[in-house]
């Protein structure tokens, strides 16, 4: 059987033009996804069965044990996190928030270690978007900051921008102008019309130049700047303001410099700045496939996208504070679940060390490094192959997931489920 | 269930202020109840459910307004209960919070005022997580490529079989068009400037948009008319293009028994002056004109002082704001379709335009003389959030209390604008009309906003005897009444006792399926297979909202006969 328009659940690309072959339940090609996306697909070891660890060993349990001592953790806690959600469906995630509100606990997503900032920044400044396909129907300059699609989202560049064709951009490529601006010589920048190699932790003032140049108080500038000449941006201004429509992508080497969000709200002041001159949007380069879809729940949900704080019964949010990195840092978390995500490989040294001495469950169909952390190991189905649901693309585009072979295994929604009718059954026993 | 003895405002049917009962069955009004609870309303004012026509509660302007607002969400917190989420937010609560305000306020129906087709699944989503009240969302229409080219070719047939189509992917009620023509313009950063200013690249005029959605809207027999909001709202001088808009389209008539065009937040559109120094009102000329014509409806979109966080599909006018106010911006250009953006404001009492803008809305709905023509709304969050809509009764019932306002104001008011000398309060049955017999009426809902027998059997009650109480002299009274029902019925259940929510069940979700001739439905699907194939970024397959998003769905027919 063949199923057209899969949706990959990879990256925040979310392509939905794969084509996928099953036979007996089992998936034998993925055509039309990148390498990252049918590595996904196709899948690879999984957690066999739930496990507890019992003296310093992980050993195979019942998911009804496994449920059970999941709730007792987490309700024996003062502090819980509950933390992950990049990389399952919306459905999941609103069970998470709904269990976090039950617990007074902290919800916080992968956001945090990611496009976080780029949220504060939003809050600071807002965001002048667009869909992608308005990026591929009238983009005839890309700007490329501190991201690197050609190895992060593979087919960004074909599907949406610098090589994709629309309306105004019929020849694709030939029609558009492309700057990359990073500290190394990426893939990415290969393709650039004009690329500019910034120093690490310099972005800001690389920023801030360009836009004094735009508002034309340029003579202001000395000949170099930050290691960058002036006639180089000069350049690059030049182009972004003679341009019909720009498009600033931006990823994680903006977000987590030097500056932070406030890299990102120079960024986004820019954008504004250029708007003035021409037709300009920006966006995030999103991530896993539905890290954008738990802002976007957990705003609906709680009125905040992140970092939210139950325990007053009421949402609280400050990141800065109720981050999952802060509180695990100041070792206020006590218990941990993290559900499709893997704060082992990703949070800070310091901050993973606080997670091996606290009780830490996890949900994930796929063995990584938190597992090794873990106390509760839960596996579950695989979001976007062997179960349905909702995800945003990195635009805030929402599309369904399709499901493309039964699973032996429950879903991240019936887990939290389970999860959180034992919490309140315990709750309503004492 | 019978509701004994109050004394019931029931304008559709004709009843004003009789003591009567109101007996449900079935989350139906029926003749008479053969059993179930008895709620004893003698000594209170009993309407039907609220209704409201125009709001945005639900999709991705309302959570951008969220996501970029954190100042916002902190206030209105209310702590989960047993039986309710916890509520943040003021202009842009929480989906828990959306339902729980307006039961409170005595309300059971509100509709989303836009959305995009592409982005419809995600306004489902946040439809579906509003508890209690019944809804729905109007499309929007109005910048879409497809529309324009039909627009353009004069084709209403397969225009009216795109609208048709355009209902069923987003499940959505009606028509809306924003700003026609200017979305478009401002995906290369333009706009237009006014009726007959061509659209780049399409050779089409928002003269020639409106008038052919509105007739595909008729020949659909859609229950609701085109529901518009104009070119040039928000500038001065705009009432011109305003009733220019209407005149170009006097020679339309409608399909059924109701409006054939509806313009909405008509405060932001009744302006004179050449700019914001001679800014002032031109709302007795829009009254003058809705007097003299019957075929069409307006809502006031009535400013509240205070913090509103504007959000509409009117792009560049959202970038208007921002470069004006040096505020936050977010703007969503969506391709193929439509632009939008988001600016977060403060409308304050001395600033001469807001206070002017704050009574044009008012000598709207008081020197309209039928209040079935216009019907009381703050286009929240625009104007104001919606929990402020007792305080706009109140202003509309007493004269006392718009003196009262007015003297805390800027004082270019009495000079801009002839509120001050407006002695017209409303009664409570033009105030039942405008909330909802009319607004219900306008949208096409046959069994809502009255209590004839076979309505649904949403009923409010409130804690004001209209028999001993004055609004024109106690109008703190009446608004405290109208804030917290004393009981708020929705579908034959109360929700509400003593301004508290009691229970919660799930609302429906209205959306319209129109048929159209085969030969023309295919003629679309011709375009639409091009269209994704060449320029949208996402496959048709995965374009139309799935039923797993509107799970309790009332569908109403329509279409071409």
């Amino acid at each position: 059987m063949i199923i057209e328009d899969v949706l990959c659940p990879f990256c925040g690309c979310l392509c939905d033009d794969i084509k996928v072959e099953v036979e007996e339940n089992q998936i034998v090609s993925v055509k039309r996804a990148c390498r990252l996306g049918s590595s996904k697909i196709r899948g690879h070891e999984r957690i066999k069965a739930p496990m507890i660890r019992e003296d310093g060993k992980l050993v195979e349990t019942t998911y009804e044990e496994a449920y059970e001592k999941a709730a007792q953790l987490l309700l024996d806690a003062k502090r819980p996190l509950l933390y992950g959600w990049c990389s399952t469906v919306c459905e999941a995630q609103k069970k998470g928030v709904l269990l976090a509100e039950e617990l007074g606990a902290i919800i916080d997503s992968t956001a945090t270690v990611c496009h976080g900032p780029s949220i504060i920044g939003i809050e600071e400044k807002g965001l002048a978007g667009s869909t992608l396909g308005q990026v591929k129907n009238r983009a005839d300059l890309i700007v490329f900051w501190g991201s690197n699609p050609s190895e992060a989202h593979p087919r960004h560049a074909q599907r949406y921008s610098s090589n994709s064709q629309g309306k105004y951009t019929p020849k694709g490529r030939k029609n558009r102008k492309v700057i990359v601006v990073d500290v190394r010589k990426t893939r990415t920048a290969k393709n650039a019309d004009k690329f500019i190699q910034i120093k690490p932790g310099t972005d800001y003032e690389v920023i801030s130049a360009l836009r004094m140049i735009i508002a034309g108080k340029g003579d202001a500038l000395p000949e170099q700047i930050v290691g960058v000449s002036k006639a180089d941006l000069e350049e690059a201004a030049e182009m972004m303001k003679s341009a019909r429509f720009g498009s600033f992508h931006f990823g994680l080497g903006l977000t987590h410099t030097r500056g932070r969000y406030k890299n990102v709200d120079n960024a986004l002041s820019l954008i504004t700045d250029l708007n003035s001159h021409t037709k300009f949007v920006v966006m995030p380069m999103r991530g896993h496939y539905n890290v954008t879809g738990f802002g976007q729940v957990c705003a609906w949900e709680t009125g905040f996208p992140m970092s939210v704080d139950f325990s007053r019964g009421m949402p609280y949010f400050n990141p800065g504070e109720t981050a999952a990195c802060d509180v695990l840092g100041r070792r206020e978390t006590d218990a941990m679940l993290v559900v499709a995500g893997d704060p082992a490989s990703n949070f800070p040294k310091a901050v993973v060390e606080g997670m091996a001495d606290i009780p830490v469950i996890q949900v994930d169909p796929f063995e990584n490094p938190t597992t090794y952390l873990s106390d509760v190991v839960i596996p579950s189905a695989v979001a976007g192959v062997e179960v349905e649901g909702t995800a945003y693309r990195m635009d805030g585009l929402s599309l369904r997931m399709k499901k493309l072979v039964d699973s032996g295994y429950p879903s991240d929604e019936e887990i939290l489920e389970n999860i959180l009718e034992c919490v309140r059954r315990r709750q309503d026993d004492n | 269930m019978i509701i004994k003895g109050g004394t019931v405002y029931d304008p559709t049917n004709g009843i004003l202020g009789e003591e009567m009962d109101i007996s449900i069955e079935n989350g139906k009004v029926v003749e008479e109840a053969k059993k179930g609870d008895v709620i004893d309303a003698k000594g209170f004012l009993v309407m039907p459910g609220g209704v409201d026509a125009h709001a945005h509660i639900a999709g991705a302007k309302v959570n951008t307004g969220r996501i970029m607002r954190p100042e916002d969400g902190r206030q209105g917190l209310e702590p989960k209960t047993k039986l309710l989420r916890p509520s943040t937010g003021y202009t842009v609560p929480n989906c828990y919070a959306m339902g729980y305000r307006y039961a409170r306020l005595g309300y059971t129906t509100s509709f989303e005022a836009a959305t995009p087709i592409i982005e419809s699944r995600h306004t489902h989503e946040e439809l579906e997580e509003i508890p209690i009240i019944d809804k729905g969302a109007l499309t929007l229409f109005g910048n879409n490529w497809e529309v324009l080219e039909c627009a353009r070719d004069g084709d209403i047939d397969k225009l009216a079989a795109y609208i048709s189509w355009g209902l069923r992917a987003s499940r959505g009620y009606g028509v809306k068009v924003v700003n026609p023509g200017g979305g478009e313009a401002w995906g290369f950063g333009g706009n237009v400037t006014g009726l007959d200013d061509p659209v780049p690249d399409f050779d089409v005029t928002p003269r020639e948009i409106i008038r052919s959605l509105m007739k595909a809207n008729e020949m659909l027999n859609l229950p609701h008319s085109v529901h518009l909001h104009t070119n040039n709202l928000g500038k001065p001088g705009n009432y011109a293009t305003t009733l220019e808009t209407l005149k170009a389209v006097e020679d339309i008539t409608s399909s059924m028994d109701r409006q054939v065009l509806h313009i909405t937040h008509m405060q932001f559109s009744a302006y004179g002056g050449t700019g914001w120094r001679d800014f002032e009102s031109k709302a007795p000329e829009i009254a003058d004109y809705f007097n003299k014509h019957d075929q069409f409806t307006m809502d006031m979109g009535q400013l509240i002082f205070g913090s509103a966080t504007t959000m509409t599909a009117d792009a560049p006018l959202e970038y208007a704001n921002a470069r004006l106010l040096h505020a936050k911006w977010s703007n969503h250009d969506i391709e193929l379709e439509e632009s939008s953006g988001v600016v977060p404001l403060f409308y304050g009492r001395k600033m001469p335009i807001n206070a002017i803008q704050w009574a044009i809305g008012l000598e709207l709905a008081l020197l309209t003389e039928s209040p079935w023509k216009i019907l009381m709304t703050t286009d929240h969050p625009n104007g104001g959030p919606f929990v402020n809509y007792p305080e706009v009764m109140t202003l509309l019932m007493s004269k006392p209390k718009r003196d009262e306002e007015i003297a805390t104001l800027h004082s270019l008011v009495p000079k801009r604008s002839i509120l001050a000398t407006l002695d017209r309060e409303m009664d409570w049955g033009e105030i039942a009309i405008m909330t909802r017999a009319a607004p219900a009426k306008i949208l096409g809902l046959k069994d809502k906003g009255h209590l004839g027998i076979g309505a649904d059997a949403d009923v409010t009650i409130y804690d004001l005897n209209p028999e001993k109480i004055d609004p024109s002299k106690d109008y703190k009274k009446v608004k405290a009444a109208f804030s917290l029902a004393k009981y708020n019925v929705k579908g034959g259940e109360v929700v509400v006792k003593d301004g508290e929510i009691v229970s919660l069940p799930r609302g429906r979700t209205y959306w319209v399926d129109a048929t159209v001739p085969e030969e023309h439905a295919q003629r679309v699907e011709a375009d639409l297979v091009d269209k994704f194939t060449k320029y949208y970024s996402i496959q048709k397959s995965n374009y139309m909202v799935q039923d797993a998003y509107v799970t309790n769905p009332m569908v109403v027919k329509a279409g071409v006969i």
